[in-house]
């Protein structure tokens, strides 16, 4: 009876799940949806905690109020700029979780075998508990280290660039086949476990090792360009562990939440990929991109062409008497913390008459979805964003595109430049646009490493310094436009 | 075991269908979302540590419920905190 009504509690979990996962199709509905979702989990927490007839009920709310605790002083101090960490070390410790439970679940036969007194029915310890349990425990440590190297990368704690050594591959490949090879020989031994202890345990324990390490060997050779997919691509990787959970404990709310966190993760991988117009694999083995700071100091010329550097007054000239500015933000308006300068500038331009739209693409910032997160917090209303495909066409139309610490996604070089490592991405077509006001540090190419030919051409202009320093000045001058 | 491999499928298709709808403008919060809720593992987390076993099994069980509290606490918080900021704009703009 008990057990009926447990597993009813967890469909009903699995159920609040989905559809909290609906609401977050509109930003009107999205908040609710996650509140929803965080009942969801409430009520699957709940009901474990029946199933379980807690033994050591002090010792399960210390574990949740400690974890609990840190996980809300987390989420309340992290700076937006840096939610691409925050999620990449959630997605680690979602892997390691699992890992834990599966290694736990482990413990629990082991000491079956020398202690009958057990509150659950024992499951004789078979092939396919023995490759769940290890499935487990391998997707759970691969997402564990992948997710710390990335967000080493992000951080700049670790290159950006693309790290390699000779015969990496090799060894990835050799860490692969000795993953396989514990799968292997547990097939073999399930059977005598627990009795037969040895080689059980020394896989499992061997496999956290491999798995450890081929989460470094997976992210590291991957470049700091192409974060995002790695972000979404570990995000989807912790949700497959979650699943692998649920199947050595047999529980469908693991599962099903799993799965649509790995679907989830799985469909945001492919719109990163398409977004830059590379194949996933591509970007696995690739190697490309690299930090800005590694890149060569570059010169203020490119094929004899020249610069045109610009004032913050004459900016502020243009876009006062301008029809329609495009906002073109790009990690660089992040990292100087400029989103609410922005912000203040393009109501400044509106009240002047000025139509001010912000373009969006896909892969700008650190992950998914970033810059409309930056801007929301600035107070950025959510329909003043435009995605790529929407605005291309009105750049034709545009007088000034602002352009604020964005480099590689306004590339004309992608559309023409076959040697160009990033041809074929898609881009925001700035060029077409009448004018174009480039805010940037200094002439380094950006993360891609690629220098930029936009800022060669005739109705391109260059305005240096730090983009909060330079948005402010725009706006001092456009104040005394009266 | 083919129960749960049917169960993992379906609700593969289901994510699929979900997700593929959601705009760019909340891929982050979606991000953030969907890994507060990968910390379902709570509950493997909370069976392994309430079940009688050896100390390895009690304590393996004891970090998992660490961590993954802080993957579903601090998941759905900081998620609530971004969408806070999207539907602030709305009260906003109709006033």
């Amino acid at each position: 009876m008990i057990a009926t009504l447990i597993d009813l509690a967890y469909l009903v979990a699995a159920s609040l799940f989905i559809v909290g996962m609906k609401r977050l199709q509109s930003p009107a509905t999205a908040r609710q949806g996650n509140r929803l979702s965080s009942i969801a989990m409430l009520i699957a927490v709940v009901a474990t905690l029946f199933v379980a007839k807690i033994l050591t009920p002090v010792e399960m709310l210390l574990g949740m109020v400690i974890g609990g605790g840190l996980g809300a002083l987390m989420a309340r101090r992290v700076e937006m700029t840096s939610m691409p960490e925050m999620v990449g070390v959630l997605n680690g410790l979602g892997g390691i979780a699992s890992t834990f439970v599966a290694s736990a679940e482990l413990a629990r036969y082991l000491s079956l075998s020398e202690n009958t007194a057990s509150t659950l029915v024992a499951v004789p310890f078979d092939v396919p508990i023995g490759i769940t349990i290890l499935l487990s425990i391998l997707i759970g440590t691969v997402t564990f280290s992948g997710s710390f190297v990335a967000v080493g990368k992000l951080s700049g704690k670790i290159s950006g660039n693309p790290i390699s050594f000779p015969g990496m591959r090799l060894l990835t490949i050799l860490m692969a086949i000795a993953a396989i090879g514990c799968f292997v020989v547990v097939s073999m031994n399930a059977n005598a476990f627990p009795a037969e202890v040895q080689p059980v345990v020394w896989c499992a324990i061997g496999l956290v090792a491999i798995a450890f390490l081929l989460g470094i060997l997976l992210v590291i050779p991957i470049g700091g360009a192409d974060m995002p997919v790695v972000v979404a691509l570990l995000n989807s990787y912790s949700g497959l562990a979650a699943a692998a959970t649920g199947f050595v404990l047999d529980n469908t709310a693991l599962i099903v939440s799993g799965a649509l966190v790995g679907a989830s993760g799985l469909i945001l991988t492919k719109i990163m990929c398409d977004a830059m117009n590379r194949s996933l694999l591509n970007v696995l083995i690739g190697g490309f991109g690299g930090d800005e700071a590694a890149a060569v100091e570059g010169g203020t010329s490119m094929d004899g062409k020249s610069i045109n550097e610009t004032s913050a007054e004459d900016v502020a000239i243009m876009m006062t008497y301008a029809e329609q500015v495009v906002v073109v933000p790009g990690y660089g308006m992040a990292v100087a913390q400029a989103q609410h300068q922005v912000r203040e500038l393009a109501d400044l331009l509106q009240a002047k008459g000025v139509r001010v739209k912000y373009a969006i693409h896909p892969v700008a910032g650190r992950m998914p979805g970033h810059m409309n997160v930056l801007l929301a917090e600035a107070n950025v209303p959510y329909d003043h964003l435009y995605e790529m495909d929407d605005i291309n066409g009105e750049f034709d139309t545009t007088d000034v595109s602002l352009i604020i610490g964005a480099n590689d996604v306004v590339n004309p070089a992608a559309r023409h430049d076959k040697a160009s490592p990033i041809y074929g991405m898609p881009i925001l077509n700035v060029d077409n646009s009448r004018n174009v006001v480039v805010l940037k540090r200094s002439m380094r190419p950006g993360y891609s490493g690629v220098q930029n030919e936009l800022f060669f051409h005739d109705n391109t202009r260059m305005l240096f310094g730090d983009a909060k320093d330079s948005i402010i000045a725009i706006t001092n001058e456009v104040k005394e436009l009266e | 075991m083919l129960e749960n491999l049917i169960v993992f499928v379906l609700a593969s298709f289901i994510g699929f269908e979900v997700i593929s709808k959601v705009p760019q403008t909340l891929h982050t919060p979606l991000m953030s979302g969907t890994n507060a809720i990968s910390g379902i593992t709570i509950v493997g987390a909370l069976m392994a540590a309430a079940m009688v076993g050896g100390d390895w099994a009690k304590w393996l069980g004891f970090a998992a419920l660490i961590v993954a509290a802080i993957n579903v606490v601090g998941g759905f918080l900081v998620t609530d905190r971004m969408l806070q900021m999207f539907k602030k704009k709305t009260t906003e703009k109709s006033s």
